[in-house]
């Protein structure tokens, strides 16, 4: 049967549906440009399971888990869920630590640049040819041969984790509820003030997850493979969702009044122009480097890919990281300790793409 | 006889990359790309398609997707 999803026309309407979401997103309470931001909800995961502790932005964010939920079903139902992994997991661990601390400098992921522009914040333009920079370094290491090497087939007790994982998220979501005006309910931190306070209702943000996790799966919706692909091959496949996602939303925010072009003052984010481009560069590279964008990897994880999963978890130990060690940017401007760790991540990044620069398949 | 392309265990762009390059070195005759996962068998019958390249049959045995692509 064929996957109409993956089609041009499909990945097009993929992209404008998240994109008109994430808008939507942000009207029923998400934060300013983050109607979807798959980096900063994850850094208000870890926040809301007290792996970090910054005040402000705690909060288990029910669209990540519906991403995962929502692709293990779709995955599931067309007979594509296949529990692999063993491609150098810790590698790819390090990975995920390094785009996030990256994207946590900049301030978000590859699909909040492109909300962020979409909502008139021109600093994005630093972060996405950052990102641009750091994918094309990284088709340059596959060019050369780079290679994690192949994943095995795992048992269906392995593939399921990540889903079961995200389950148990969900019920300990329900079980630890907010209570009004109080930083915790239950074992779970919630965010009195600050982006992690300003979220759609959970049931709306459950369903967009879900949807999206669904039609991300179908589609192989990745903004990382859309700048890759058209670098590496010309292909324009993903890239046309990914300008769908940017055109949507725009159109959306302009409906919603919520589009205000301009670079100070914009919400969650900073003017350091150069920082914007490295923070990028750095999470465009890891991305490139572990195969797939945050949200990509995701709903891999969701299909039963144990090295998407380690990435994911990688991630969420780094936005620990970058909020315990002051290497997180906010709004003033880029944190104590953010040089370092873009130079730091940098170094990281390469010495996993020369250190593994084999012919493919060997 | 076709030529081999083994991408089983590798995700995008590798299956790509490795089809593309047998592509570049055989300026006609028969290609066997086989993966394992359906993300790959779409982005290699896509690229070897636009490539020039004919798809000219296709199998699948134990998740193994067994791809021919002949010009």
């Amino acid at each position: 049967m064929k996957n109409v999803f993956a089609t041009r026309y499909g990945i097009i309407v993929v992209g404008a549906v998240i994109g008109v979401l994430a808008a939507l997103l942000q009207k029923w309470g998400n934060p300013g440009n983050m109607g979807i931001c798959v980096a900063c909800f994850e850094r208000d995961i870890a926040g809301a399971l007290g792996l970090h502790r910054a005040a402000v932005v705690q909060y288990l964010r029910p669209e990540i888990l519906g991403f995962v939920l929502g692709a293990f079903v779709s995955a599931l139902v067309v007979g594509e869920f296949k529990p692999r992994s063993g491609s150098s997991p810790l590698a790819r661990f390090l990975l995920g630590m390094c785009a996030m601390i990256g994207a946590l400098v900049f301030l978000g992921c590859p699909w909040r640049a492109l909300l962020r522009l979409a909502g008139g914040d021109g600093n994005a333009i630093f972060g996405l040819l950052g990102l641009a920079v750091g994918v094309g370094i990284g088709t340059i290491f596959f060019k050369y041969g780079y290679s994690l090497g192949r994943t095995f087939k795992q048992s269906w007790g392995v593939g399921l984790l990540m889903p079961i994982v995200m389950c148990g998220l969900l019920l300990l979501l329900f079980l630890c509820p907010q209570v009004s005006g109080e930083p915790k309910g239950g074992v779970l931190f919630y965010s009195l003030k600050g982006p992690g306070s300003q979220h759609a209702a959970l049931a709306i943000s459950l369903v967009v997850g879900l949807v999206v996790g669904v039609i991300a799966q179908r589609s192989r919706f990745c903004t990382m493979g859309a700048l890759r692909d058209l670098i590496l091959f010309n292909h324009w496949h993903l890239f046309s969702g990914f300008l769908a996602l940017l055109i949507f939303a725009w159109i959306a925010n302009l409906v919603l009044g919520q589009f205000h072009p301009g670079f100070a003052g914009q919400p969650v984010a900073h003017t350091q122009s150069f920082w914007n481009f490295s923070g990028m560069l750095v999470a465009g590279l890891a991305f490139a480097l572990a195969g797939g964008c945050p949200g990509r990897q995701l709903f891999m994880s969701g299909e039963g890919d144990g090295d998407a999963g380690v990435f994911v978890f990688g991630m969420i130990t780094g936005a620990a990281f970058a909020h315990n060690f002051g290497l997180a940017s906010s709004p003033k401007g880029i944190g104590p300790h953010g040089v370092a760790a873009v130079v730091v991540c940098l170094i990281v990044c390469l010495y996993i793409g020369f250190t593994n620069l084999k012919k493919a398949g060997s | 006889m076709s030529e081999i392309v083994d991408a089983r265990g590798l995700s995008c762009p590798q299956p790509v990359l490795m089809t593309l390059e047998k592509i570049k070195a055989m300026s006609s005759g028969k290609i066997e790309v086989i993966v394992d996962n359906e993300v790959s068998r779409e982005n290699v019958n896509r690229a070897a398609t636009n490539a020039g390249w004919q798809a000219a049959g296709e199998r699948e045995e134990n998740g193994e997707f067994h791809l021919v692509f002949k010009r």
